[in-house]
């Protein structure tokens, strides 16, 4: 099992939303962040002054898949977030110890699915 | 001989009026995604500093200076010879400029009511040249049309009290033409655009059931009898046609909502605009009634067969709670509430009906024209929407480099 943690684009969850769902993995939780990247990002400006080096909004992703998965996941998600721009985001992978489904307490790999 | 509770009330009401603008801001800016917000918030904004300067330089003598034909023509340019006497051919008892300072308030929200219809989508320098455009070749000679001494329609006996045709019906024209030449914003199957903040939603109806007693009651131009029929009915109809929505959303959905009263509440204060001061307090609770079934059914039944992305039912609740008013005036109108104006159907008097029908015909076909030629113009010159990538993104930051809400902090 891994767990896989996406940094992507905010205005990329769509379209890898989508490149997820066309490989059948469905279960993922996101959540908005911020981080500093090697990117400038898209400047501000309050009241004529330019606010830059600011810490720049992204979406995280976090996703747990079986290992049989694992391939067809990070494809999806490159396939949905890459412009080939700096800012695209990176992809971690983890290994996963434990997996548990509240409602049923089913363990492992069938509670992942 | 100017009269000082006439010209006390006016200058109030104006303010009421500005103060609508704002509101729909709130309003609209509860609607969009949170990436727009601001976008919706500016183009609202710079439409009163715009159309506050367009309207002393061209805008009131285009709209109010004596027909020429198509419309006013430029002898008032610049407020030459709108002074601080009385203007008897529109209003006998306030300074002339008070009017023209009123009637500013209208030409500023009616442009801004087709916001509506394009939010999320269009860039702002296309957004500034066609409104300027809008402005002047729709809204100008429609308004002098309807309102204008010698204006064709007013010759005719239509009746508009308070800007239905004018304001409401003609934005919502725009709005309809407008969103389908646009299209539809991106991705809109799979990610359902929800309101970012409905309690601004709330807020922006609250303002603009306030300032509409401006707009409705300020429209009698004085402060007398009339403007206080048009002020009960006003709210009459504005709280029946909350009620009704939200009754209609119960029967149907299950639930009543909260963004469904203030649709509802905003569709009535369209449908009695124009009847405002000619209809007494049981016809307006009909009128109210009825609009939320109209405008429900406009929304969630005509815009969805069709497809025309109108985002925030500009059309569906202007237009045609504007059509539903403007109708139901030639219905109920009576003598008996306004000598100055007519009877309608129920009063004995059909004919009223068609002149009625006639004024709304002749607003949509002007208005869908000239818009849809107005469009054209700019999106050849400049281009009217954003990139698909700013689209993503947000108006906010690809328009404004601002964002209204930070995540830390």
């Amino acid at each position: 099992m891994k767990l896989v943690i996406a940094i992507i684009q905010p205005y990329k969850l769509e379209e890898v939303k989508e490149e997820l769902y066309n490989v059948e993995v469905n279960l993922i939780t996101v959540s908005e962040v911020l981080g500093h990247g090697r990117q400038k990002g898209v400047t501000e400006v309050y009241r004529g002054s330019k606010e830059t080096g600011n810490l720049l909004r992204k979406i995280r992703l976090e996703i747990a898949v079986n290992d049989n998965y694992l391939e067809p996941t990070i494809k999806a998600i490159v396939k949905g977030a890459k412009t080939g721009e700096t800012g695209d985001g990176k992809i971690f992978v983890l290994d996963l110890k434990e997996c548990i489904r509240i409602r049923t307490e089913e363990r492992g790999t069938t509670a992942i699915g | 001989m100017v009269n000082a509770g006439d010209t006390a009330w006016i200058l109030i009401s104006s303010a009421l009026v500005l103060l609508m603008t704002p509101g729909l801001a709130f309003f609209y800016g509860g609607m969009v995604r949170r990436k727009n917000v601001l976008s919706v918030l500016m183009q609202c904004f710079i439409i009163m500093c715009v159309l506050s300067l367009q309207w002393v330089l061209v805008g009131y003598s285009l709209s109010f200076a004596p027909s020429k034909g198509f419309w006013g023509g430029l002898q008032w340019f610049g407020l030459n010879g709108v002074g601080l006497e009385p203007y008897a051919d529109y209003a006998g008892t306030i300074p002339h400029q008070a009017f023209m300072i009123f009637q500013a308030m209208f030409a500023i929200i009616t442009p801004a009511l087709i916001i509506g219809a394009f939010a999320e989508r269009m860039k702002f320098s296309a957004f500034l040249v066609f409104t300027l455009l809008w402005a002047t070749f729709v809204y100008d000679p429609l308004c002098n049309w309807v309102w204008g001494m010698g204006g064709w329609l007013r010759n005719l006996g239509a009746l508009d009290f308070a800007g239905g045709t004018v304001v409401h019906i003609n934005a919502g024209i725009a709005a309809l033409v407008t969103a389908i030449v646009l299209g539809r914003r991106n991705n809109l199957e799979k990610n359902v655009p929800t309101p970012h903040n409905l309690p601004f939603v709330v807020l922006g109806t609250g303002l603009l059931w306030f300032g509409w007693f401006g707009f409705n009651a300020g429209s009698a131009l004085a402060a007398n009898g009339l403007a206080v029929n048009a002020f009960v009915v006003t709210n009459t109809a504005a709280a029946a046609a909350g009620l009704s929505w939200a009754l209609i959303e119960w029967l149907r959905n299950g639930k009543p909502t909260v963004f469904g009263v203030c649709s509802g509440v905003v569709a009535g204060l369209v449908a009695i605009t124009p009847a405002a001061g000619f209809v007494s307090v049981i016809p307006a609770i009909i009128i109210g009634l009825l609009v939320s079934v109209i405008c429900f059914i406009a929304v969630t039944v005509i815009k969805p067969l069709f497809g025309y992305d109108d985002s925030l039912d500009a059309f569906g609740v202007h237009c045609v709670g504007g059509i539903w008013g403007a109708l139901a005036t030639g219905l109920f109108a009576s003598k008996l509430v306004n000598p100055a104006g007519a009877n309608g159907v129920f009063f004995g008097n059909p004919k009223q009906f068609f002149i009625q029908l006639l004024a709304v015909g002749v607003t949509i076909v002007y208005t869908a024209v000239a818009t849809f030629v107005i469009y054209k113009l700019v999106d050849i010159f400049v281009g009217v929407r954003v990139d698909e990538k700013s689209e993503a993104i947000g108006l906010d930051l690809t328009q404004h480099r601002e964002r209204a809400y930070t995540i830390l902090e």
